[in-house]
């Protein structure tokens, strides 16, 4: 049964995906896939009267609800929420910036493990999405396939014999399919390899690119690699491009220049991730751009062992739950970007300064 | 620095790697960064003007690519340039009316045209899908006038479809 729902105790837990735990961890953050699928007797989203948009959305809702073991699914009006709401699951990464910017009738299902949602009036009627912790793209695309043939049970979708699932943009046409792996790549950011090993990346149909940029650096050195084509490959070999041959190479790459840093400078790295933990403990104040520069630092240095007293589920936890929605849902009030400072740095505080355990992080 | 989009200063400086053209850096303010970072990961506008700018190049004159930007769908009324404009069709429909001029544009973006991947295992047939979308909209309009007879007929209409596509689908499987 799917049921009505807010999310205000979203903001004191942390998604499945963000624990730590999975295949390559210390290094991949989250695997994840997309599906674009469209209904067969209606427009495409930008062709939709408001009419059309409700009954889609209205549609979708009541066979999703005859799907017997969806049980505990949230379902959010996303056009009824505050702003302050619509960021926040973005910043969850539970619906994209496009959806929450959107006007007219749009919602989003939400499992309670946060592992899978579907967006309704997205760009395409349906964009169905499966997140997993850690390197797991062939679990990703058994959840998703699963849960794409439970909706394609229910619903009639728009479908060509030679073009495959029909879609809004033709750049998703064929599979709909996007895999999108997030990595932390902090070593081969130090050591200035990062732009050379994403060039030799250019010829073979991936997408790279850095996350919350500063400079020629990246604050957080996050960055995703995701497939660029969508139709004339079947979905398991997309899936086997970036997991099995793209992303095993950057890792690979990543832990030498790891290797790399613990023998050139054993004692300076050490000091290096050490004045992070220190300053993201003590500070007083704190912009979510100087937060990720330290995190992630702070994240490297727990994965090489020069950290022993703080888990990896909790840094994970503090790079999401530090941005500004978040810290406003946990205060439950409206704070201005100062205010948001003083209590990022609160927050971060009671997090790192203490010794938390795993246990901690719901 | 300002930011490229507004006055603000930019505290975001981002490098997209994989631009074709080589890196390629932003300067923006935290606002519009979360913009441009939440995106999907390329601009598919973008890439489609650049797949149709390859497109003139490879032969099409000027003239033939102003003949094609008037071409209109006559479900959902989407001309080809205004779909060139935005990067996005209006309806399923458009991937059989507008076939031929998408063609080229797919083996740009995929290097390929045939889909080889996962089928549903019931699907409307492509020509039934323009006839559902109308169907749909005569019914509402039926509905809206009161004229439930009408309606009713036509649901039944948009039933009998809706289950000759999925037989349609089973045999097209089976001829594979």
């Amino acid at each position: 049964m799917i049921r009505d729902s807010d999310f205000d105790d979203l903001a004191h837990k942390s998604g499945e995906w963000l624990r730590g735990t999975g295949p390559e961890s210390d290094i991949v953050i989250s695997s994840r896939i997309r599906l674009a699928r469209n209904l067969a007797d209606f427009p495409f989203i930008r062709r939709c009267s408001d009419e059309d948009r409700i009954s889609i959305e209205r549609t979708v809702r009541a066979k999703m609800d005859s799907i017997d073991d969806w049980r505990d699914i949230r379902y959010i009006d996303i056009e009824q929420l505050s702003e302050i709401d619509r960021q926040f699951l973005v910043e969850r990464q539970l619906i994209s910036r496009e959806i929450a910017d959107a006007e007219g009738s749009r919602a989003v299902a939400i499992d309670p493990s946060e592992q899978y949602s579907v967006m309704i009036n997205e760009e395409d009627h349906l964009r169905i999405q499966v997140m997993h912790s850690g390197l797991d793209l062939k679990l990703a695309w058994q959840s998703i396939d699963q849960l794409d043939d439970k909706l394609e049970g229910a619903i009639l979708y728009a479908f060509h014999p030679q073009f495959g699932y029909l879609t809004a943009c033709p750049t998703n046409v064929g599979t709909g399919l996007r895999v999108s792996v997030m990595l932390h790549l902090p070593a081969l950011v130090i050591t200035r390899q990062i732009d050379k090993v994403f060039r030799s990346m250019q010829r073979i149909n991936v997408t790279v690119r850095g996350l919350y940029g500063e400079g020629s650096q990246y604050t957080g050195d996050f960055y995703q690699v995701s497939n660029q084509i969508t139709l004339g490959h079947r979905e398991q070999d997309l899936v086997s491009l970036v997991g099995d041959d793209v992303v095993p190479r950057i890792i690979e790459y990543e832990r030498k220049a790891r290797d790399f840093l613990v023998k050139q400078g054993q004692q300076d790295l050490h000091d290096d991730v050490s004045r992070a933990l220190g300053i993201l403990s003590t500070a007083k104040k704190i912009s979510s751009e100087e937060t990720m520069h330290y995190l992630s630092k702070v994240r490297m240095g727990v994965n090489l062992g020069l950290i022993d007293d703080v888990p990896v589920g909790i840094i994970n936890k503090l790079f999401i739950h530090t941005q500004p929605a978040h810290l406003q849902k946990l205060q439950g009030r409206l704070l201005g970007s100062s205010d948001r400072n003083v209590e990022r740095a609160t927050y971060l505080q009671r997090h790192l300064s203490g010794k938390l355990s795993d246990g901690d992080l719901n | 620095m300002k930011c490229q989009y507004c006055e603000k200063p930019a505290t975001f400086h981002i490098t997209e790697l994989t631009e074709p053209g080589g890196p390629q850096v932003m300067h923006l303010c935290e606002e519009h960064a979360r913009g441009f970072l939440q995106k999907e990961a390329s601009s598919p506008a973008a890439s489609i003007a650049g797949a149709l700018a390859k497109q003139l190049n490879l032969g099409q004159t000027k003239q033939e690519l102003a003949e094609l930007d008037q071409k209109e769908c006559p479900v959902c009324g989407i001309s080809f340039f205004e779909f060139r404009n935005t990067g996005r069709l209006g309806c399923p429909f458009d991937y059989t009316h507008f076939s031929t001029d998408l063609i080229p544009l797919l083996t740009n973006i995929h290097d390929s045209v045939e889909h080889c991947g996962k089928r549903p295992h019931r699907a409307a047939a492509a020509d039934s899908q323009a006839e559902l979308i109308q169907l749909r909209r005569e019914m509402e309009e039926a509905v809206e006038r009161e004229d439930y007879e009408t309606a009713s007929g036509i649901r039944d209409e948009l039933r009998r479809i809706e289950e000759a596509g999925s037989s349609d689908q089973v045999a097209s499987e089976d001829e594979e």
